[in-house]
C-alpha cells in the first residue's frame, strides 16, 4: 500500500462522503420532520444529473447547466410533492414505501423514454478540467476537489440555515417533536413542502455535480439511495450533523475498504486468502458498520427525537 | 354449563367457516387444476408463469406472516430468496445435487441469517427497522456479487436441477409444478395454523400493543424474532424452487427492488390474510407480464398504478372482493 | 411473615435531567392493604408507579418485592413474580375481543406460548378463567365485543380484568377513575371495593372521595418527595398536607 494511493483514495472517499451527505441531508429531514419514508429520493439525484446533461448540452456551458438545472430540480420535487407525497404524510410507512416505489419505477422508466437507455456523458468544464499536484508525483483532478469544496460549502450553509433561521428552527423542532410544531399553529403543509422541495434540490445538486465524472443513466440513484439511508440511520434520523459525520464515515470506509481492506487482512493471513477475503468483505463493511452502530445505539449516533 | 359461560362467538368458528374459506379454497383449487388447461392445449408458457407466481406467492406468504401479523415492515425479505437460490447453486456447482442434502442446508443457512440479522433489526423500531432490513439484504447481495468463484455479478448457471434420491423428476415440468404447489399450500396452511395458535396470538398482540404484552408478562422480542426466523426459512424455500425453475441464480434475486416487489404483492393482495399474498403475487406478476406484452416501457404504467393502490386501495384486492371499505 | 412487607421501596430516586421526579422515596406496603398515592399533577405519582412496575429504571434505590430485590428485573419478569398494573391511558389490545384480551393474559402464565399449533382462542381453560374475571369486573355480557369498541369505562374495567388474569399479588392501578362519569365511577368504586378483599393494591387517584372511601393508608407526594404517609383521617387532618396540597379541596 503506497502513500500516494492512500492520499488519493482518502480524497476520493471524502468526495464520495460529501456526495452522500448532499443526498442524505434532505432525506434525513424528510424522514425526521415528516416521518415519511421516501424511497424516491434517489431519483431526484438522477433527475439532477439528467437536467445538468441536458442544459449543459443546450447552453454549451456547465455553469449555465448548473444554474438552470438547480431550480428545475426544485420544481420537479415540488410537483411530486403536490401530486403524490403530500397525500401520504398521514399514512402508514407501508403505504409510503409502496407509493414511492411506484414513483421510482415511473421516473426511472420516464427517463429512459425521454433520454434513452444509453448512458450520457457530460464533459468536465474546461476551467476545472486539469489536475493539481498534491505532493511529489500525486496528481488529483481539480474537479473532484471542487465537488468537495462545493459540498462543504453547502454543508456550512445548511448548518447556518438549520440553526439560525426561523424555518430552520421549525425544522429542528419538527424533527424532535412533530406534534408540538403543529400545535404552535405553524402551517405544517407549507413547512413540509419547503423541506421536501429543498431536499429534492440538494439531491439534484449532488446529481448535477457528479454528472461530469459519472455516467448519467437510468437507475443511477437507486443504489445511492440505499447508501444515503445507511448514512441517516447511522447518523440518527432527522439530524443534519449526524448525516454529515455518518456520510463522511461511510464514504471513507467504503472507498478505503475497497482499496485497502485486503492489505489489512494480510497482516493476519496469507496473501492470497487475504485479498480474496478482502474483496468479499469490503463491499459489506459499511453494512457491518451500520449493524454495529445500531446494535449499540438503536436510534443512531445523534438521535434527533427523544 | 361451560358452554353457557363461554360465548359461542369467542370460539373460532371464523377460521372454519365457509365464508372465510371459500375464496382461498377456490384460489388453491384453481392452481391445482391449471395444468389441465395446458393438457388441453393452452400455451405451456402459461404453466411456467404459474410456477413463477406460486414461487413468489410462497415468499409473499412468509412476508405476510411477519408483516400482516407481526407488524414488521421488512424491506429486505428478498435476501432469503437469494439465500435459498444460492444454496442450490453453490452446492450444485460442487456436485451436491441431492435435494435431501440441499434443503436442510438451505433452511439452516436461512435460519442462521434470519436469527443474526433479526436479533439486531428487532432492537430497532419503525423507519429504522425498514432501513436496517434493507441494509442487511444489500449486504448479502454485495457478498454474492463478490463471490467470483460463483459467478459474481453475472450470476451462476445451475447445470443440474436438484435430484430427488438420484432421479431428475424435478426436471418434469408438471411434477415441478405440483411440487411447487404443494410447498405453497403447505406454507399457507402452516401459517394459517400458526397465526391462530398461542404463538400467533402473542405475535398479533405484540403488533397491536407491545407495552401491554410486556405488562402481562410476554417478551414481544422473542416472539417476533421467532416469527422472523420462520418467515426467513419459508422464504428460502421460494429461493430453492426459483433456482430450480430458472436453472440460474444471480445477486439480482436479492436486490431491494425485489424486496419491494414482495411488499407490493402482500399489500396489493391484502395485508394479513395470507391468501391475499397469493392473490397479490398473481396480480403483480400477471400485470407485469400483461403490460410487458403491451409496451416495453411497462414500468411507466405500473409505477402510477402502485401509487394509486397505495392511495386508494388500502385493503388491497381482497378488500375489493370482500367489500371491506377501503379508505379508512 | 408480618415483618416483611409485600413491597418495600428503599431510597428510590429518579431524575429527568436536573429535575428530581422521585426523591428518595422509602415506603412499605404491607400485604392486604389498599394504599393510595395522592399528589398534585407533576408530583411524580405515575413515575413512581412506572418504576415499581418496571417500565422505567430508577437512578438510585431499591425495590424489594416479597423481600427480594426486583430493581433490575424487566417488567415482564415482575409480572411473573406477581406485580400487575393498569395505565393512566388505557392500554389494551383494541383489535382483540374483550375475552381474548384477558385470555391472552391467562395464557401468559399457563404453559408455554411457543406453541405453533392448536387454536388458542378455543382453549377452554383459558377462556373459562377469562370469562370469570370479566364477570368479576362487570363485563360478563360484553365478552365478544372488540375491545376497541367498548366504552371508556368498560375499557378501564377490561384493563383491570387483564391485570387480574396475571394472578398478581400486588395490583398497581393508575387513576382507574380518570375520565369517567358519575355512574361509571360509582360502578368502578364498587369493583375496587370487591378487589380490595383479595388483593394488595397501590392506587393513584385524583378523586378524593374515592380515595378516602377506599384507602387503608394514604401517601402524599409533592415534587417527588413523600410529605406524609398515614391513615386517611390522619392525612386529612395533617396541617402540612392541607397547606401543601389539600388546602383548596378539603376546605
Amino acid at each position: 500500500m503506497s502513500t500516494t494511493l492512500l492520499v488519493v483514495q482518502t480524497l476520493n472517499g471524502l468526495q464520495f462522503g460529501i456526495l452522500l451527505f448532499l443526498i442524505a441531508a434532505g432525506l434525513t429531514l424528510v424522514f425526521g420532520v415528516m416521518d415519511f419514508v421516501n424511497l424516491a429520493h434517489g431519483v431526484q439525484y438522477m433527475i439532477g444529473a439528467y437536467l445538468a446533461a441536458t442544459f449543459t448540452a443546450l447552453t454549451g456551458n456547465f455553469l449555465w447547466g448548473l444554474l438552470l438545472a438547480l431550480p428545475t430540480a426544485l420544481v420537479v420535487g415540488i410537483i411530486l410533492e403536490v401530486l403524490v407525497f403530500r397525500h401520504l404524510y398521514e399514512r402508514d410507512h407501508l403505504s409510503q414505501v409502496l407509493a414511492t416505489f411506484g414513483v421510482i419505477l415511473f421516473l426511472n422508466e420516464a427517463v429512459k423514454l425521454i433520454w434513452g437507455a444509453a448512458p450520457l456523458g457530460v464533459p468536465v468544464p474546461e476551467m476545472l478540467s486539469g489536475n493539481v499536484v498534491l505532493m511529489d508525483g500525486v496528481l488529483y483532478p481539480v474537479y473532484r476537489l471542487v465537488i468537495i469544496g462545493a459540498g462543504l460549502a453547502v454543508a456550512l450553509l445548511l448548518y447556518f440555515g438549520v440553526n439560525h433561521t426561523r424555518v430552520g428552527m421549525l425544522v429542528r423542532a419538527g424533527a424532535s417533536n412533530p406534534r408540538m410544531v403543529s400545535a404552535l399553529g405553524v402551517n405544517i403543509g407549507r413547512l413540509f413542502m419547503i423541506v421536501f422541495g429543498f431536499g429534492a434540490m440538494l439531491a439534484g445538486f449532488a446529481g448535477i455535480m457528479v454528472a461530469p465524472i459519472l455516467s448519467v443513466e437510468p437507475g443511477m440513484g437507486d443504489n445511492l439511495l440505499i447508501l444515503a439511508m445507511v448514512v441517516i440511520v447511522i447518523g440518527g434520523i432527522g439530524s443534519i450533523r449526524g448525516a454529515f459525520i455518518a456520510a463522511l464515515l461511510i464514504g471513507l470506509v467504503d472507498t478505503l475498504g475497497r482499496s485497502f481492506f485486503g492489505d489489512l487482512l494480510r497482516l493476519f493471513m496469507p496473501a492470497a486468502t487475504a485479498s480474496q477475503t478482502g474483496r468479499a468483505i469490503a463491499p459489506m463493511l459499511i453494512y457491518i458498520l451500520m449493524a454495529a452502530v445500531l446494535f449499540f445505539r438503536p436510534a443512531g449516533l445523534f438521535p434527533a427525537r427523544r | 354449563m361451560n358452554e353457557a359461560v363461554i360465548p359461542s362467538a369467542a370460539l373460532p368458528k371464523g377460521p372454519f367457516g365457509l365464508r372465510r374459506n371459500l375464496l382461498p379454497a377456490v384460489l388453491f383449487l384453481a392452481f391445482a387444476l391449471a395444468p389441465l388447461a395446458v393438457a388441453f392445449g393452452a400455451d405451456p408458457f402459461f404453466q411456467s408463469i404459474l410456477i413463477r407466481i406460486m414461487i413468489f406467492a410462497i415468499a409473499a406468504i412468509s412476508l405476510d406472516l411477519i408483516l400482516g401479523f407481526g407488524g414488521m415492515v421488512s424491506l429486505g425479505h428478498a435476501a432469503f430468496i437469494g439465500i435459498g437460490a444460492y444454496a442450490v447453486g453453490i452446492l450444485a456447482s460442487h456436485g451436491i445435487e441431492e435435494a435431501h442434502v440441499q434443503l436442510p442446508i438451505t433452511l439452516a443457512v436461512a435460519s442462521l441469517f434470519a436469527l443474526v440479522t433479526g436479533a439486531i433489526s428487532l432492537r430497532t423500531k419503525g423507519v429504522y427497522f425498514i432501513m436496517i432490513t434493507l441494509a442487511f439484504a444489500q449486504m448479502i447481495m454485495f457478498f454474492a456479487t463478490s463471490l467470483s468463484a460463483y459467478g459474481g455479478d453475472d450470476g451462476l448457471t445451475i447445470w443440474t436441477r436438484s435430484q430427488v434420491f438420484g432421479s431428475d423428476i424435478l426436471g418434469n415440468r408438471t411434477i415441478f409444478y405440483y411440487v411447487t404447489f404443494a410447498v405453497m399450500l403447505g406454507c399457507y396452511l402452516l401459517c394459517r395454523a400458526m397465526v391462530v395458535s398461542r404463538f400467533g396470538r402473542v405475535l398479533r398482540g405484540s403488533k397491536e400493543n407491545p407495552v401491554r404484552m410486556e405488562a402481562i408478562g410476554f417478551s414481544p422480542y422473542r416472539f417476533q424474532l421467532a416469527a422472523y426466523v420462520i418467515a426467513g426459512m419459508m422464504c428460502s424455500l421460494a429461493g430453492f424452487l426459483l433456482a430450480n425453475q430458472a436453472e440460474f441464480v444471480s445477486p439480482a434475486y436479492m436486490s431491494w427492488q425485489r424486496s419491494g416487489e414482495l411488499l407490493i404483492m402482500v399489500i396489493l393482495g391484502g395485508l394479513g390474510s395470507l391468501h391475499g399474498a397469493v392473490i397479490g403475487a398473481a396480480a403483480l406478476l400477471l400485470l407485469e407480464e400483461g403490460l410487458a406484452g403491451f409496451t416495453e416501457h411497462w414500468k411507466i404504467i405500473l409505477g402510477p398504478l402502485l401509487v394509486l393502490v397505495a392511495l386508494f386501495l388500502r385493503q388491497g384486492i381482497l378488500g375489493l372482493l370482500t367489500g371491506k371499505k377501503n379508505n379508512d | 411473615m408480618t415483618d416483611t412487607p409485600l413491597l418495600r421501596l428503599d431510597g428510590l430516586t429518579k431524575r429527568y435531567g436536573a429535575l428530581l421526579v422521585t426523591d428518595n422515596v422509602t415506603l412499605d406496603f404491607p400485604e392486604g392493604e389498599l394504599h393510595a398515592i395522592l399528589g398534585p399533577n407533576g408530583a411524580g405519582k405515575t413515575t413512581l408507579m412506572h418504576q415499581v412496575s418496571g417500565l422505567i429504571d430508577p437512578d438510585g434505590g431499591q425495590i424489594l418485592f416479597e423481600g427480594r430485590d426486583v430493581t433490575a428485573l424487566p417488567m415482564r419478569e415482575r409480572v411473573r413474580r406477581g406485580i400487575a398494573r393498569t395505565f393512566q391511558i388505557t392500554s389494551i389490545l383494541p383489535g382483540f375481543s374483550a375475552l381474548e384480551n384477558v385470555a391472552l393474559a391467562v395464557q401468559g402464565r399457563s404453559g408455554s406460548s411457543f406453541r405453533f399449533f392448536g387454536i388458542a382462542a378455543s382453549e377452554k381453560a383459558l377462556n373459562e378463567e377469562a370469562a370469570k374475571l370479566l364477570s368479576l369486573v362487570g363485563l360478563g355480557a360484553r365478552m365478544d365485543i372488540l375491545a376497541g369498541a367498548l366504552s371508556h369505562g368498560e375499557k378501564r374495567a377490561l384493563e383491570i380484568a387483564i391485570a387480574l388474569a396475571t394472578q398478581p399479588r400486588l395490583l398497581l392501578l393508575d387513576e382507574p377513575l380518570a375520565g369517567m362519569g358519575n355512574e361509571e365511577s360509582a360502578r368502578m368504586i364498587e369493583i375496587l371495593k370487591r378487589l380490595k378483599q383479595e388483593y394488595t393494591i397501590l392506587l393513584i387517584e385524583h378523586d378524593m372521595d374515592a380515595v378516602f372511601a377506599l384507602a387503608d393508608r394514604v401517601t402524599v407526594l409533592l415534587y417527588g418527595r413523600v410529605i406524609a404517609t398515614d391513615t386517611p383521617d390522619a392525612v386529612r387532618a395533617s396541617p402540612e398536607v392541607r397547606a401543601a396540597y389539600l388546602g383548596e379541596d378539603a376546605a
